[in-house]
Parts: structure tokens; sequence; C-alpha cells
């Protein structure tokens, strides 16, 4: 809604710059476009919409405004138009003015379809074509390279000649050029220049619009057509593989971010920890009540609520974390599969108790304002929070590295998981390693709840998502080799994402699952696996 | 010398467990179907149902407890053949229908003509007959445990690693199940099942006879896998679980040993997953979830591993106290009932009842022994084996 | 699987003379024979070109400190590890043991013990050794075995050898140390192997237990081929055999026990001055 009044504002200020003379109150061109609207007829009402845009008339913008928001109301019977206000008030279209008589009984909201909404978004391009923000000026190019409504083309010079942005000038250029191939009447000449730029932008847009041309061209258009016709299908070739890379990043590094806690707890202690999913659970549950906390208290704080949760959610999932190694796993050392039924177990309890405490159904976890919205870069669209989970991860992944080279807890962590009985030796405690490690793991796994919270539902199934494929991911990569792990989830996310467009979200799934109980039989301890004696044991 | 074989087979567990069955078998449909309505001896056909259902959760047991206890093959993703099994006697359902379904279509199940299949699929061929869905409810489960286990005994994928990707495998199966376009029914599965062979499914003398059939198909499969795991195969499995290469070095084929059993398992769970869907009335993608599989692994331990007869206790107790549980005020408590039946049957009773209570009384006899014998022989009081965590 | 022994002739047969370098395997009368054999585990190397010959019906010791790849060497000969580079040959050099599996060698008569006593804890020493007894170990026939007074009587011979009688019933997880050492080389003699690989058969026991293994083994060794590995001079004195000595994965020093344990580099690396 806000946008929507800036545009509007915008659009009077343009108005006025873009008509010039026109006074208000003359009858002309606005005033005589205003019948089509009453003849319930679509075709009419096109036409009409075509003229109020540029008729330039001030009244027009919030004319086509309401006919958007489906507020225009006609009389058949009168021959009257009416916008109707937010605040249901009725105005004379024709003046602007309030409309103080009775109005008429067969009072109708003017009817729009799909073509028609087409005409009306060039309309508003023409109407925005000369905002004072760019932002906006670029926003209607695209509109009308979109719609190629010639009707716009006096509007669109006249802007392409007082236009002093590159970019928006560019988006103008290109505008013009999509209307001259759309035309029928311009120049085989023209139409060749056009297409050149068209092609140039190479998006699927100029592809559609290159691919719309009729059949009956001169030759040397249609040659001009296939050549860009094919210049375009590589640029979006391209295009659609790096949007694949990165779709398979962004996956790989919510695979990565859930597998790296099990890279510790399995890949470095050996434990296999089927709650480890619930951790995640329980950090995307952290951020949910951190989350409703500030939301009451102060709701200033939100865009904060993340960085806040972090540190919250690494302790609850490390406390959880601790008190199952302390009071379950220890026991089953030495007994893998005990270990797994047992942690199963736990997994069922935590679960049951997150749906106890805070009920079964998706709970709502919102975005800090930097992490809403998304940007274009190139051909693709890249979320903010998808990018900031990538970082994320990143920063996450190198934190852990670093800890477990560079720190006394990683040496004697390194140490206990190579030799145990020599690290006791030598006087490690092993025994408060082995919790500590444990709740290394869990911890991790709580702050990749905090950013799956802000990606995926949080609700007590959350972790159960995940499991399975952070196995895959950590004996894929290969197991006690965090590096694996990184390599084994891009891999995993980046071949899932490739594999989608031809397969489907539910196949290229399965694909990747068979695949891997494949590449396991073939090497059973991962990509990066160690080797040598000691393993077997 | 070693005993006839007959009566390794037959010990007093087993007999003990054999006669059981047998009178519950006949027991209950005679007081389902002979006795008065009101007397209080009647049985409701309610109870014949779910007394069948847990004879097929019995026999699924037993079929996980034959890898899992003895050759320490912890699979979870017994579910999927179980599954697989009951699709297949369900397809057989589907095609029984006939024209008295909702579309009346003579050809294809009702889930066809909803979702515009021209004709039946080429895999739903054959399934009119009622011994080529028998025969499908053995070679489907068991050709994919034989492919799998092929690849995977062939390289050597033990343990947990193993675990891993059998869970994956009925995870995978799960998610293909669930599309519309697999030619299974998708989310809903198969059900609205009319007749079996002629008889309405339905009646009180069907429910009986599947009740009846279900014991008789455990109390034969129990008994292959006495005589299995009671002759020397059965010594090469065990041998095999507490030293797989020791078993190698022997110059025994491990792989071959391990594809066999595990191959026989998965028909087992097929048999059982074929005589659940007529029970039930129902099979849909559900039964491929994770969690079926590894719930199924916690009656095997609970009952005791190792046993057989465990196994089927364990089904029997465990799902007596959910379906006891999730039916009244207790129904919200029941996952923490069934999480603590997990961890604690781990900690506290790692060999289950049965095995707990086998070595009770194995250490109550070691002192009667020592104390007839009264100490004559030499370093006679070396204790028993500790039990090995098998793997 | 792998190639059969006929194929594995054939093609190395086939090979070009100047590439098979050292003595030729054809011509070798040697039961074992290893040329050359380097493993390295994440760039340790465990063997390092290690080469060594036993003849039919000879026993050797294999002594050398920790890490000088007594077991790897084990391993490669049982087909456990796979050589990265080097020669294993059996048989007067017909057969390649480093393309068969751990299953295909042990069926061709090699036995081994291991240096930590692996028994099967959970049977009864007749049990054990019934599963070791020389027979088809198919599937099939596991499946459809039936006792038989032959098998009884070699179990039973077995039993006196080890002097293992008493426990016979007795599930092998409640042996003492000394008891499994001895249940596997029982097991080992029930395979019937021609070639024994011997593991530290006297870690662990007591000095006539140890005099009485030297015993059982010369006794062995009348039939068969034994390689022992062990670290206990005494014991490898009282063999009285040629002994290798490995140190950093090849061959330090061979010869009879005096003119090894005499070695310089043998008493540097091992023996202690």
């Amino acid at each position: 809604m806000r946008v929507f009044s800036d545009r509007l504002i915008a659009l009077v200020f343009a108005i006025g710059m873009l008509v010039g003379g026109i006074g208000i109150g003359h009858a002309g061109p606005y005033e005589d476009a205003l019948a089509g609207f009453t003849t319930d007829e679509f075709s009419d009402t096109a036409d009409s919409v075509t003229a109020v845009a540029t008729s330039g008339s001030p009244l027009a913008p919030a004319l086509i405004a309401a006919l958007q928001d489906g507020r225009l109301l006609y009389s058949a019977k009168d021959k009257k138009v009416f916008i109707k206000t937010a605040d249901d008030k009725l105005l004379d279209a024709e003046t602007g003015k309030p409309f103080d008589g009775t109005p008429p009984d067969d009072i109708d909201p003017v009817r729009v379809n799909n073509r028609l909404r087409g005409v009306i978004d060039a309309a508003n391009g023409a109407l925005t074509l000369m905002a004072p923000n760019p932002n906006h000026r670029y926003e209607a190019a695209q509109a009308v390279f979109k719609s190629r409504e010639a009707a716009v083309l006096p509007a669109l010079d006249k802007a392409l000649a007082a236009e002093t942005n590159a970019k928006v000038k560019k988006a103008l250029t290109e505008a013009r050029a999509a209307i001259t191939i759309a035309a029928e009447d311009s120049s085989a000449a023209d139409k060749v220049a056009a297409i050149a730029v068209v092609s140039a932008r190479g998006d699927q847009d100029s592809m559609a619009l290159i691919e719309s041309l009729p059949a009956n061209q001169p030759p040397e258009v249609a040659a001009a057509a296939k050549a860009a016709s094919a210049k375009i299908q590589r640029t979006l070739a391209l295009w659609n593989t790096v949007q694949n890379l990165w779709y398979g990043l962004s996956l790989g590094s919510v695979l990565l971010l859930a597998a790296i806690g099990l890279a510790i707890t399995f890949g470095v202690m050996g434990v296999i920890n089927m709650a480890h999913g619930e951790m995640v659970m329980l950090g995307a549950y952290v951020t949910y009540v951190v989350q409703e906390l500030i939301r009451t208290k102060n709701p200033a704080l939100f865009d904060y609520s993340l960085a806040i949760a972090l540190p919250l959610a690494f302790l609850v999932a490390a406390a959880v974390g601790i008190l199952i190694e302390r009071t379950v796993i220890r026991f089953l050392y030495g007994r893998p599969l005990e270990t797994l039924l047992a942690t199963w177990g736990i997994s069922l309890v935590l679960q049951q108790a997150v749906r106890g405490t805070f009920g079964p159904t998706n709970k709502e976890v919102g975005n800090p304002t930097w992490m809403s919205g998304a940007f274009d870069l190139g051909g693709i669209l890249i979320t903010y929070n998808r990018l900031w989970i990538i970082v994320f991860t990143g920063i996450v992944f190198v934190a852990l590295l670093g800890m477990l080279r560079f720190t006394r807890l990683g040496l004697e962590m390194r140490a206990v998981t190579q030799n145990r009985s020599m690290a006791a030796a030598v006087g490690i405690r092993t025994a408060r390693i082995d919790a500590l490690t444990f709740g290394l793991g869990s911890g991790i796994a709580g702050i990749a709840g905090v950013a799956l919270s802000q990606i995926d539902n949080v609700s007590p199934n959350l972790g159960q998502g995940y499991i399975i494929d952070s196995f895959m991911v950590v004996v894929f990569g290969g197991v006690g080799n965090l590096w694996g792990t990184l390599v084994g989830a891009l891999t995993l996310g980046i071949a899932n994402k490739f594999l989608e467009p031809f397969a489907g979200a539910v196949l290229a799934k399965i694909a990747i699952l068979v695949c891997i109980i494949l590449f396991i039989q073939k090497r059973p301890r991962g990509m990066f696996a160690l080797k040598g004696r000691a393993i077997e044991a | 010398m070693k005993s006839h074989p007959l009566l390794r087979l037959l010990d007093r567990d087993s007999t003990l467990f054999l006669v059981l069955l047998g009178a519950f078998a006949i027991a209950i449909p005679v007081l389902n179907l002979l006795m008065p309505d009101g007397s209080f001896l009647h049985i409701s056909t309610y109870f014949v149902s779910l007394f069948g259902k847990y004879v097929c959760y019995g026999l699924l047991a037993l079929s996980i407890d034959l890898i899992w206890g003895y050759v320490g093959i912890l699979s979870l993703g017994h579910g999927a053949f179980f599954a697989l099994g009951g699709y297949a006697m369900g397809m057989y359902l589907m095609r029984q229908i006939g024209t008295r379904g909702v579309y009346a279509n003579p050809i294809l199940p009702d889930f066809m003509v909803f979702l515009n299949y021209s004709e039946l699929p080429v895999f739903w061929y054959g399934f009119n007959s009622f011994a080529y869905a028998a025969l499908m409810v053995l070679l489907v489960p068991g050709l994919l445990a034989f492919v799998f286990g092929w690849f995977a005994f062939r390289s050597r994928v033990t343990g947990v690693y193993l675990s891993i990707i059998t869970q994956a495998m009925t995870y995978a199966l799960l998610l293909a199940f669930f599309r519309n376009n697999f030619g299974f029914g998708g989310n809903n599965g198969l059900t609205d099942f009319k007749d079996i062979l002629g008889f309405n499914i339905q009646s009180d003398g069907t429910r009986n006879a599947l009740l009846v059939i279900s014991c008789l198909m455990l109390g034969l499969c129990f008994l292959l896998s006495r005589a299995i795991v009671t002759s020397k195969f059965g010594m090469v499995l065990v041998a095999i679980r507490d030293a797989e290469s020791r078993t190698r070095f022997l110059g025994y084929r491990v792989e071959a040993y391990k594809l066999f059993v595990f191959t026989l398992s998965a028909c087992m769970a097929g048999i059982a997953g074929a005589l659940y869907v007529p029970q039930v009335g129902i099979i849909n993608p559900g039964e491929f979830a994770p969690a079926n599989s590894i719930e199924a692994v916690i009656w095997v331990a609970v009952g005791g591993r190792g046993t057989l007869t465990g196994a089927v206790l364990g089904a029997f107790v465990v799902n007596y106290a959910k379906t006891f549980f999730t039916s009244g005020f207790l129904a919200p408590y029941w996952l923490f009932m069934l999480g603590g039946l997990f961890i604690g049957t781990t900690l506290l009773m790692p060999r289950g009842i049965i095995g707990t209570y086998n070595a009770w009384r194995a250490g109550r006899n070691e002192v009667l022994e020592e104390n007839a014998k009264s100490a004559a022989l030499e370093d006679g009081s070396a204790p028993s084996a500790p039990p090995r965590a098998a793997e | 699987m792998t190639a059969t022994i006929p194929e594995t002739i054939a093609e190395t047969s086939a090979a070009p003379a100047p590439l098979r370098k050292k003595i030729d395997r054809q011509t070798t009368s040697a039961l074992l024979y290893l040329d050359g054999i380097s493993v390295s585990f994440d760039g340790f190397k465990a063997l390092n070109e290690l080469s060594f010959i036993i003849e039919p019906g000879e026993m050797r010791a294999i002594i050398g400190p920790n890490g000088a790849g007594k077991t790897t060497m084990m391993d490669c000969i049982t087909g456990k590890t796979r050589p990265d580079s080097g020669d294993v040959f059996y048989q007067a050099g017909t057969i390649d043991l480093s393309l068969l599996d751990e299953t295909e060698i042990a069926s061709l008569g090699i036995g081994r013990k291991f240096q930590k006593p692996t028994v099967f804890e959970m049977h009864t020493v007749e049990d054990n050794l019934l599963l070791a007894l020389k027979n088809d170990r198919s599937v099939r026939s596991a499946l459809f075995w039936k006792s038989s007074a032959d098998q009884e009587k070699r179990i039973d011979q077995v039993l006196d050898t080890t002097r293992l009688k008493g426990v016979r019933t007795r599930v092998a997880g409640g042996l003492s140390h000394g008891q499994k050492q001895w249940l596997e080389i029982g097991m080992l003699l029930a395979q019937e192997p021609k070639l024994l690989l011997v593991d530290e058969p006297v870690a662990g026991m007591t000095d006539v237990e140890t005099m009485q293994t030297a015993e059982l083994l010369k006794e062995i060794n009348q039939t068969k081929t034994v390689v022992v590995v062990e670290h206990d001079m005494a014991f490898v004195r009282e063999l009285g055999v040629k002994v290798t000595c490995l140190h950093e994965g090849s061959v330090l020093a061979e010869g009879s026990i005096d003119q090894v344990s005499t070695d310089d580099r043998v008493v540097e690396v091992y023996l202690g001055r």
C-alpha cells in the first residue's frame, strides 16, 4: 500500500509535467473516454483505459487505481462513472469532486479481466514514465516492455528524451524497441534495429517478445529474429545454470547447517544421534519464543531478535545435548545400534514435549527487515534470507574449524576421538570432553535451528525433515571430516537443484537418495575417507 | 554328540509358543462365532481384527529378529518390505472390486478413473489373479531385498551405515508412493476393498479365517526361522554377528549368508504386510514412514532379540499398550511412553523380556549345578559369557 | 568378482619377461612369495618394498618392533589389505593372492590366528571348532548340515591336541585368555590349512603354556607350513627356526636366531643393547 501511494503522488506530479497546458475542467479526451466504462464491454473498457492514461488528466491515476482495485463504479442508465474512495464515499469521476446526489440504482463495479489487467499495467506504466523516482520510472519502463501497448509511444518518446539515468534510459529504449517489434506498421529496418536492442537484453521476456512475432515477416526481420532468439537462448541457458547453482548453493548451505552438528557428534565422536533434528527444532523454537517476548515487551528490538536468539539457541540445545549425553548416551558407548534406538526414543519425547507446550501447529517466526526482500543479480532473483543463510553457514563452518584446530578444547576433542585411552593417560578428562563435544554438536544444531526458522515452518516435526538428509550428507562426505561434510552438502544441494528441472522436486530427491545408497556401497566410508587400521576398530 | 535336529528345533520355549499360538487361533474364532452376543465369553469382531493385526506385527517382528538378533543387521527399512507385500495384496483386492467401485469401471480402480488413466498400467496386470498377487507378495520385497543386499553386503556396508541406508531406502519409497502419478493411489493408497477370493472382507467368517491364516503363517515362519537358527547355518549367522571378519578368515562367504537371510526376512515381512492389509482394510504410503520401521525394531528389543519368541511377544505387548493408551485420556502421553520404552529398553533391559528371563533362569540353573557338583572340577566357576552387543 | 586362478596365470605369464624383475615366479618353488610389497595408510608407509619367501614345510618366525609392519604383512597375505604395489604369490607362484578376497584365500588353505584372540564368544568350544572344521562352506550345505561321527572324531582330536576337552561344552566367551589362544589354534588345526599364519600366539600366556605352545607349533609344522609372528624371544629361540626381523616395513635381517640376535642393526632397533 505504501509503495502505491508513493506512486500516486509521483503520478500526479508526472502527469502535470507530461501534459503541460491542458487545464482542469475542459471537456477533453479524459471526459470523452469515460463513456467507454459504462458499456460493460471489455474492449471498450480497454480503449478507455488507454485513452485515460494518455489524456493527461490529473484525475487519470486515481481513476486507473480505482479500476485496478474494483472501486470504479458505473451506471449504464445514467452513463456516469464514479470512483469509490477507501472510506466508501462516491466521487464523480468526471470532476473528481464528491458526488452529493442519490446514486443511480444500477450502480456496479467496472469488470476487469486478465487482458484488461495488462492494459491497466501499461497505462500505469505510461503514467509513471516520468515519475521523479528513477526506480518508479524503471518499473514503468518494464511494464511497458511487457505490455507493448502502442498507445504509450508518445509518452515514452517524451520520457526518453528527458531521461538522464543510464539504467532507466536503457529500459526505456528496450521498451520502445518492444513496441516497435509488436507494432504491425513499423518498417523492417526499424524492427531489425529493435530486435538487436531486445536481444541484448536477453531475458525470458525478450524471448517471449521475439517469439510473439507473427510468421509473415520480411526476410531480414525473420533472420534477425532467428539470430536474436538463438542468442537469447544461450544467455538464458547460462543464467539458468547460474540460477541452479545459486539454488543449489542455497540448499547446500541449509543441508550443511543441519548436518554440521551431526558431523561433530556422528563424524567425530561416532555417536549416532537420531535426536539431532530435534536439536535443530529446539533452536527454531527458541527463536520463536525470543520473537514472541520481543513482540510483547519491546517491538523495537525485533530486528535484533535473531542476534539474541543465536546464543540462547546454542545454550539451550547444548544444555539438552549434554543432558542427553550424561543420562543416556554415555552408557551406550561402543553400542552404536542401541544408541541409535535410544536417541530415536529421545527424539520422540522431545517432539511430544514441544507439541504439548507449543501445540502441534506451525508457529509464526518473522524475518527481520534486513532479511526480507530480494534483489536482482543479472537474470536471477536473490532473496536476502537465502543470502544471509549462506553467509551464516560459512561463518559457522569456519568458526567450528578454527575452534577444533586452535583451541584447547578442540585439541582435547581431537585427542579423545583419536585415542581415548592415551588421552586419558595424559590427563584429559575424557568423560568431560565427551559431554562437551556432544554439547557442541547439539549447540550447533540449535543455531542451525535459528537460521532454518527463517525459511521453514517451525513445527514439532521440523527436525524430522532434516535428519535423513543430514545423515546422508555426513556419510556421503566421509565420516570424521568437516571438509567432507562441506563438499558433501554442497554437492548434494547442487545436484538436487540441477535434477529438479528434469525430474521434479520429489523424483530429484528420490534420485539423490538412490545415488547415495549406491555411492555408499561403492565407497562405504564416504568421499573423504580416513584410511588405515584405526578405523577398523 | 549333537541332539536330534527336531529336538533343537522345538525347545521348551518354542513348543510353548506354538501351543499358545494354536490355542489363540482356535479359541478366538470359537468365542467370536459360537458364543452368543451377550455372553460373558463372547469376543467382539473388533477384537478378532485387532488380534489379527497383532499377529501380522508379530510376523514382521520375527522377520526383523531373524536378521538383527542373529546376524546383527539392524534394518530400519523393514517397514518397506511389509508395505510392499501389503501393496501387492492391496492391488489384488482393488481389482476384485470391479464394477462395484464408485465409478463402476470394470478394469480401472476408482483412483485411476479419478486421475484420468485411460488404461491399466502394465505393472497392474495379473493382479486380478490371487496366485499371481501371492507370488508378488514374496517376489517384490524379496527382489528388492536381494538387489539392495547384494550391493550393500558385497561392499561390506555394516552397522549403523547399513541402518541409515535402509532408512533412506524406505524414505525414498515413501516419497515415491506419495506421488499420484506413481500408479498406486498416491496419498490415499488403496482402500474400499470388497472381497477376497470371493468372500466378503467385512464378514465375521472372513475375519476369523484371516486371523487363523495369519496365525498359521506366523507359526510356519517361526518354525522355518527356528530351523534356520538351530542349523549350522544359524551358527554361522551368530559367528558373523559376533566376529564378521573372523568368519571370513575361516572361509565363509559372509555376504552370501547375509544375503540369503536378509532376502528371506524381507519375504516374511512381505507376507506379514499382505495378511495385514485385508484385516485393516487399507494400505497407504504412510506404511513406508521410517518411524514405522524403527518402531517395529523396538518391539523386537522389548521382547528380546535373538530369541524369536521374544520378538513376537514384544510386538504383542507394545502394540497392545499402544491400543490401550492411545484410545483413552492418556493419548497425549503415548509418545512419551514409546520414547521412554526406546530409552529404557536399551539402557536397562538390553536383552529384552525373554532374554532377561532366560539369563535369570540360566543363572539359577548354573547355581544349582554348581551346588550339585560341589566344586569338584577345576576352574569350574568361570562366569558365563558376558552378553556382547550385537552389531 | 575376481579373476579365477587359471586366468591369472595366463594373464601374468603373457607379460613380457623384462617386466618381471628378480626371481621369475614360474620357477619358484616357494609356498609363499612376497616381492616388493608396499602399503601406505594416509602417507604412513606400513610396508616398504617388503620381500621374502617361505618354502613349503618351513616354519618361520617373524620378529620386529611395534609398527614394523608384521600385522599389515599378515593382512596382505590374507586379503584384508590390498598392497599398493608388489606381488603376493602362493603355491609356487601359481596363485596371485592380491586378486582374491579373504574368503577365497581362506579356502585355498591359508589359516590365520589373530593377535587378539578372536573366537566366537557366544558359541561353545565345540561349536567354534565345528565352524572351523574343513568342509563345504556354502549356504546350502550349512542349511542342510547334519552332524556325523567323522566330524565328531575330528573335533575330539583337536580338543585333545589343544587340551580343551574339559571345557568342550563351555561358551567360548567364558574361557581364560590362554584357553582362548589355544582354542584359536585349535580352530586353525580344524581348518586343516596348508599354511598357518600365527600372530602372537603366546601373548598373555604363562611360561609353561608358552613352552607347550612351542611344542604344539613344532608338532603342527611336521605336516604344515607355519609363519609365526612373536615378540617373546625365549619362545622364538625354543622354536629354533629361521628368523626374519622386520623394521619400518621391510626386512632388516634374516637367518638363524643366533645370527639375527647378534646383528648390530637388529640390536639397535629392536632388542636393545
